[in-house]
């Protein structure tokens, strides 16, 4: 671990790589009109990347900031990582294992306040406000608790940032409300927020080699060798032991509620009448719904 | 006690906000099930006519925390309230709004008090559950039934063995409001904040807000005319408002249409927007994504104009009119004058 000076001053940010459920569209669509879930792309949780934005404008106002950014997942969730290091965050871990399978929002935020624990004096966490493949918006209030942090969910702007404070636009159902709020603190974006920044060219030459160490795969033996020169093209790699866990509040045994059952949406269809364009056709239909809406 | 617990939320009049008695109609039918009470926890400041506003939907027992410090809703008094509340009562029940209030809160209680919680319930039943591995039958526990991945699969969800309580969050609209009994009496219990406040739970302020009265009510709409990517422009919504207005209907849109900048959040239908159940809805170039019709498909007509014969909203729409919508639209406002005159 980098040695700790007075001016530093560690940011995180949750991010997690989904199936693009958002539009699910006929071409992922099984004939039986389940989901074919091989034919969905994976991304960056778009809420992720307005949360990467943020926590990396604050990064950009205090000095001596930095942005960690930690993705739960497979070991496919480092292109998380590589995408938010081109985008400018300082370094990042994947954090991956098969003990965390099964996890229900209890249990992944507290395997996530596990590895932010381990980066030591963390005064901020952004993360999306949730992820399209739940919608839930758990795991951050959760991770806040866990963390015993304030939490400011739903922000759109940030207004100012201080190593003390955060002055925070929220956008709620009906309006907005500005808060400050102390760190350390988290903070949940929503997509109302600005977008991330685009890759810059120059990062992506740096970092677009980035890989983590069970991704060299056969080649490791001269991954290694370019570490030795060139250490930050390593990606860091934590399984459950690396971030100090009890282990019996992780995966399926740690999680607090349980699948009882999975069905498919059918849909059923309806008694279906198709009215041509046309006047006297629309006018009967009208007739019809006469006594039964107006 | 073993009691369903439904946490309160007020308006910005201090009015109990209709997914609170959504909520309570549903628990009170649990309760009724359970053969147990029905309680709801209220904060605020200065609150009045609570239970002229919650007896008649079948409440028992009003928790009222009344002070300066909850006059605008803060994180972190109503978890230390909501959480030290639970400790003491031990309700096998507990349910919140899915509202920017409910879905900040709740998980963050859920957290502290390593219970479950299942988001956006469109359903709640009892029902026993046997577990696969320990083969041990539990009675009476809570089905927390929402659609996953999507909105492509319904997930019934429970609560693990013995922990308690059972939490879920209901999006407003989804259950029905309905009041039980308007000569029910319950009992108000006066909170002691001091008890459960913390310094610390008061280190967030709010420095303004603006917030707006409700711009539309679609739960209270009889016909909805809505909108989906299809309609193609904010001008395209132009045009579904001048109809809406004809025939006495609200405006409403689908996510792709919301997140296109064409109409406002508020109008957003679906899993993720509110639910409507309206006399007729006319769908005007939605394509029928299963998120948005888990928000609109207990219409009692559907209407469904759609250049795409194929369109999977067609499937549970009463009538179907193939066509471009700019062409259509102007039709049924034209067919509807004549058989209004």
């Amino acid at each position: 671990m980098e040695t700790k000076n007075q001016e530093t001053f560690q940011i995180v940010v949750l991010a997690k790589q989904v199936p693009d459920t958002h539009d699910v569209g006929k071409e992922a669509m099984n004939a039986d009109g389940t989901v074919n879930r091989a034919a969905l792309p994976t991304v960056f949780n778009p809420e992720d990347l307005n949360a990467l934005e943020m926590a990396l404008k604050v990064r950009d106002s205090i000095p001596g900031a930095k942005v960690f950014v930690l993705s739960m997942g497979p070991a496919k969730a480092a292109e998380i990582i590589r995408e938010s290091l081109y985008r400018g965050a300082d370094d990042g871990a994947v954090l991956s294992d098969r003990r965390f399978a099964g996890s229900d929002t209890l249990a992944t935020s507290y395997a996530l306040s596990c590895a932010i624990k381990k980066l030591g004096d963390v005064k901020l966490v952004f993360c999306g406000r949730q992820a399209i493949d739940g919608d839930t918006a758990q795991v951050g209030p959760q991770v806040a608790e866990k963390l015993e942090m304030q939490q400011v969910t739903y922000a759109e702007e940030l207004v100012n940032a201080t190593r003390e404070k955060l002055t925070i636009v929220r956008r709620l159902e009906q309006g907005i409300e500005v808060v400050e709020a102390p760190t350390p603190l988290l903070v949940t974006v929503g997509g109302t927020a600005p977008e991330c920044r685009f890759r810059i060219a120059d990062r992506m030459l740096k970092y677009y080699k980035a890989q983590m160490p069970s991704e060299a795969g056969e080649n490791l033996a001269a991954a290694e060798e370019m570490w030795k020169e060139r250490p930050y093209l390593k990606l860091k790699e934590w399984n459950a032991d690396d971030v100090n866990p009890e282990l019996d509040r992780l995966g399926l045994g740690g999680s607090a509620t349980k699948v009882k059952q999975i069905e498919n949406v059918v849909l059923l269809k309806k008694e279906n009448v198709n009215v041509p364009a046309e006047a006297a056709a629309i006018e009967q239909m009208w007739k019809d719904l006469q006594g039964v809406v107006f | 006690m073993k009691n369903v617990l439904v946490y309160c939320e007020l308006d910005e009049k201090g009015v109990v906000a209709d997914v609170t008695l959504e909520l309570c109609s549903k628990g009170r039918q649990i309760a009724n099930t359970l053969g147990c009470q029905l309680e709801v926890i209220a904060l605020g400041n200065k609150m009045a006519n609570l239970e002229q506003q919650l007896y008649p939907y079948g409440v028992d027992t009003i928790y009222a925390a009344d002070d300066e410090r909850l006059t605008y809703f803060r994180t972190l008094p109503h978890f230390s309230i909501v959480t030290g509340l639970i400790q003491e009562q031990q309700p096998d029940i507990v349910l919140f709004g899915a509202t920017c209030k409910g879905r900040d809160v709740a998980p963050r209680v859920a957290s502290y008090l390593r219970c479950g919680l299942t988001a956006d319930c469109t359903k709640l039943e009892i029902g026993d559950y046997e577990d696969n591995r320990t083969k041990e039958v539990h009675k009476n526990i809570l089905y927390q039934i929402r659609p996953a991945f999507g909105g492509n699969i319904i997930a019934t969800i429970v609560t693990a063995g013995n922990v308690r309580p059972q939490m879920a969050t209901v999006r407003p609209g989804v259950m029905k409001k309905e009041a039980a009994d308007a000569n029910h009496k319950g009992q108000i219990v006066k909170l002691d904040v001091n008890k459960y406040l913390k310094a610390e739970d008061d280190a967030v302020k709010i420095i303004n807000r603006e917030i707006k009265e409700r711009l539309v009510d679609l739960g209270a709409a009889g016909i909805i005319v809505s909108g989906g990517y299809g309609v193609g422009s904010k001008e395209g919504f132009d045009l579904l408002h001048k109809f809406a207005k004809q025939i006495g209907a609200e405006v409403g849109a689908t996510r792709a249409a919301v997140d296109a900048g064409w109409a406002e959040n508020e109008r957003q239908i679906g899993q993720t927007g509110v639910t409507v159940r309206p006399k007729l809805y006319i769908a005007c170039g939605i394509s029928g994504a299963i998120q948005h019709r888990a928000g609109m498909e207990q219409s009692a007509k559907i209407i469904s104009i759609n250049t795409d014969p194929e369109a999977p909203i067609n499937a549970i729409a009463d009538y179907t009119i193939i066509g471009d919508l700019n062409e259509v639209i102007p039709m049924l406002m034209e067919g509807y004058k004549r058989i209004r005159s």
